[in-house]
């Protein structure tokens, strides 16, 4: 199926304190955690495609991890079938 | 599920749509994670540059985890005794009547030790933006119960969870506060979603423009301490929405619609 | 040089407004009242700010905003109200804020009050004790420009008689010499700069400028009190030149004091007074000097002991030192009881001189 993606995040994985409140708060639900850790020991978000740019992340996030970015043109891409 | 990277901006066309505050002198805050100071604070600094107020602002902080701001912030500050800041800032206003004058405390320093300055600046309607970080508990110290500390929340000074009949109720302060003639503006906000955090810089920027325009301004906002709360981290939000919600229902109070 | 008959209060509060006091708050008691009503009507027509405080604790903590904003400030109370704003003071201290407090006592029980301080840290608050209405607006004045000098909180230690006494005095405006700007007071200026100014008695500074931190703080602070210590110390003296006898009190006992010294040297008796005019820095060094050929040195203070203690400190043998004071306040707790009489204090005198005999 097409996947739309309308923007991206920078993450500062170093900043990054592995409170997981992202997760949830992303709407199209792209941002999973890591399962390797920072120099801190902690898990630290990855993006997938289809973000929309809501900024959410931003939002929630205490630590100053993400930047959000919208693109001019949004990209489409073909999920891979077995979702991986 | 393709992982796109993150570790640099975007080769194609693109804006940004997020900047971390111009007011921000360091990310490196060393509050808990979850912690849901830093996003109220974020929230302030946001204000303070979109209402144009950085050459006028004068922070009168408190005393807990938030005190950190006086540190990371590029804003005057005056950090003063526990619970005193609405009489310090009262000073200070009635000084330099066109500076930006705000407090910062917890619910500790505010609705627990400062509960009179408190009210007695609301009620003198003193040109004031007073903020009040709200999690229930004295974070700084270890988590000890406040008066804003829920019934059934466990602390230290409650480890069976607040009692009535030995601990009594919590203090309801925005609720309080908006009934007195002399407060022009007051609002529950809380920070624990992306859309509490959007209604609550609403809520910011309508208590500093309350404050230009001569009038006193609350504005507590409900902050998540998952560390106070002795629940995981990422249920942090989830214990502000179900469980301190209740007892501090989230919305502007005065003026009513 | 115009001279008024006026009544304490009044003349303490124009001598603050002449010396630039703009903010001025406090929480009604006796006999401090007179004083905060004085502030309440001269105020205004200054252009300054006279607040009530809903209580002494949110009094001294609005003054020190208001210092901390660079307005000349002042507050002050009875010593029961001070003791409230014993926390406020300290901070002030080591915030390095200048702050002007009235201390209007019941008798003379707050002698400790004002040189130990019941605040929290190593400071010290300057005191300075009038014995008439005279005095208080010089020190009144003087004090104000003591305050930015050294950036603290200092104290006038006054009571009934200064605040409810007329007398004919000067307030216009007495100059000190200047001082330098304010450029540690906040008024948003310096917010976005990158070297925004801050207040805090830890010091802590910013990641961009790097505060002393609590401990050099202190330790600055501290090191200034002991450089006061050394320049700041004011005494009066009255025929003690040849006394056997030296009686030393402070404050409004002062004048009764001298009065009965005048009475008893009439008798032919050797004695003389001794009148710290700054309680802290207490005057150690000019009274060990003049009571080194003394034979007693009697302390009168309207309370149970409190200025003896410095006494003893300063005098070689602290043997020469007995007390002839005590407690004394009327019912009404207002004046200084039946003890602040001539005659009685004419009694004790002998009484200590002859060891029993009158």
């Amino acid at each position: 199926m097409t996947v739309l993606t309308r923007g991206t995040v920078t993450v500062n994985v170093e900043q990054c304190k592995g409170c997981e409140l992202c997760i949830p708060a992303c709407r199209p639900g792209v941002l999973r955690m890591s399962s390797a850790v920072n120099g801190h020991g902690f898990a630290y978000p990855e993006l997938s495609e289809g973000c929309t740019a809501c900024r959410a992340c931003y939002d929630v996030c205490p630590d100053f991890v993400f930047e959000v970015f919208k693109f001019a043109v949004p990209v489409r891409s073909e999920e891979a079938a077995d979702g991986g | 599920m393709a992982t796109i990277r993150t570790d640099r901006p975007p080769d194609v066309a693109s804006t940004q749509v997020t900047h971390k505050p111009a007011l921000l002198l360091s990310e490196e805050h060393h509050l808990c994670p979850g912690c849901g100071h830093p996003v109220a604070w974020r929230i302030l600094l946001e204000v303070l540059s979109e209402l144009k107020l950085e050459k006028r602002a004068i922070g009168v902080i408190g005393h807990g985890c938030y005190t950190m701001a006086a540190t990371l912030s590029d804003i005057e500050w005056l950090q003063c005794l526990h619970g005193r800041a609405p009489a310090v800032a009262t000073g200070v206003k009635r000084v330099q009547p066109q500076a930006a004058v705000f407090t910062l405390q917890g619910d500790g320093d505010c609705a627990t030790e400062g509960l009179h300055e408190i009210m007695h600046a609301a009620s003198r309607g003193e040109a004031l933006t007073c903020i009040m970080l709200n999690n229930g508990v004295f974070g700084d110290t270890g988590g000890q119960m406040t008066a804003t500390t829920v019934v059934g929340q466990r602390t230290k000074t409650s480890l069976e969870g607040r009692d009535p009949a030995v601990h009594g109720h919590p203090v309801p302060l925005a609720d309080i506060l908006s009934i007195l003639p002399g407060a022009a503006y007051v609002a529950r906000g809380a920070v624990n979603n992306a859309g509490s955090v959007a209604q609550t810089k609403r809520f910011v920027t309508q208590a500093f423009e309350t404050q230009l325009a001569g009038g006193f301004a609350f504005v507590e906002i409900l902050t998540m301490c998952p560390t106070g709360w002795f629940v995981p981290t990422k249920d942090g939000p989830d214990y502000v929405a179900g469980t301190f919600e209740d007892t501090f229902p989230v919305r502007q109070l005065k003026p009513t619609w | 040089m115009a001279v008024d008959l006026l009544q304490g209060s009044d003349a303490v509060a124009m001598a603050a407004l002449a010396a630039d006091c703009r903010f001025f708050t406090g929480y009604p008691m006796l006999p401090f009242t007179g004083l905060l009503e004085s502030f309440a009507r001269l105020m205004p027509e200054r252009g300054g700010v006279c607040l009530n405080s809903a209580s002494e604790l949110e009094g001294i903590n609005m003054a020190l905003g208001a210092a901390a904003a660079g307005a000349r400030a002042g507050t002050g109370s009875c010593g029961q109200g001070v003791a409230l704003m014993q926390e406020g003071i300290a901070e002030a201290a080591l915030d390095e804020l200048p702050l002007v407090i009235f201390t209007m006592g019941r008798g003379q029980q707050d002698y400790f009050q004002c040189t130990r301080g019941g605040g929290w840290g190593d400071y010290r608050t300057l005191t300075m004790a009038p014995k008439d209405v005279a005095e208080a607006v010089e020190q009144t004045q003087l004090l104000f420009h003591l305050a930015d000098t050294y950036r603290a909180p200092v104290i006038l230690y006054g009571d009934y008689l200064i605040g409810d006494t007329h007398m004919s005095v000067d307030v216009s405006r007495r100059d000190y010499g200047p001082l330098p700007p304010k450029n540690w007071a906040l008024d948003g200026t310096t917010g976005g700069t990158g070297h925004s100014r801050q207040i805090w008695s830890w010091a802590m500074g910013t990641v961009n400028d790097p505060g002393l931190g609590p401990d050099g703080q202190w330790k600055k602070v501290a090191a200034k009190f002991a450089d006061l210590a050394g320049t700041e110390s004011r005494h009066e003296t009255y025929q003690s030149d040849d006394a056997e006898y030296l009686v030393v009190s402070f404050g409004t006992s002062g004048p009764f004091v001298d009065f009965v010294v005048d009475e008893l040297r009439a008798d032919g008796i050797r004695i003389g007074s001794f009148r710290p005019i700054t309680l802290w820095p207490f005057p150690e060094k000019a009274l060990r000097e003049i009571s080194e050929g003394c034979r007693q040195v009697l302390v009168f203070e309207v309370n149970a002991g409190q200025m003896v203690d410095d006494v003893r400190l300063s005098v070689a043998d602290r043997g020469k030192v007995s007390e002839i004071g005590g407690v004394s306040i009327d019912y009404s707790g207002m004046r200084q009881g039946e003890l602040l009489d001539a005659m009685s204090i004419r009694d004790a005198v002998l009484q200590a001189i002859h060891g029993g005999e009158s």
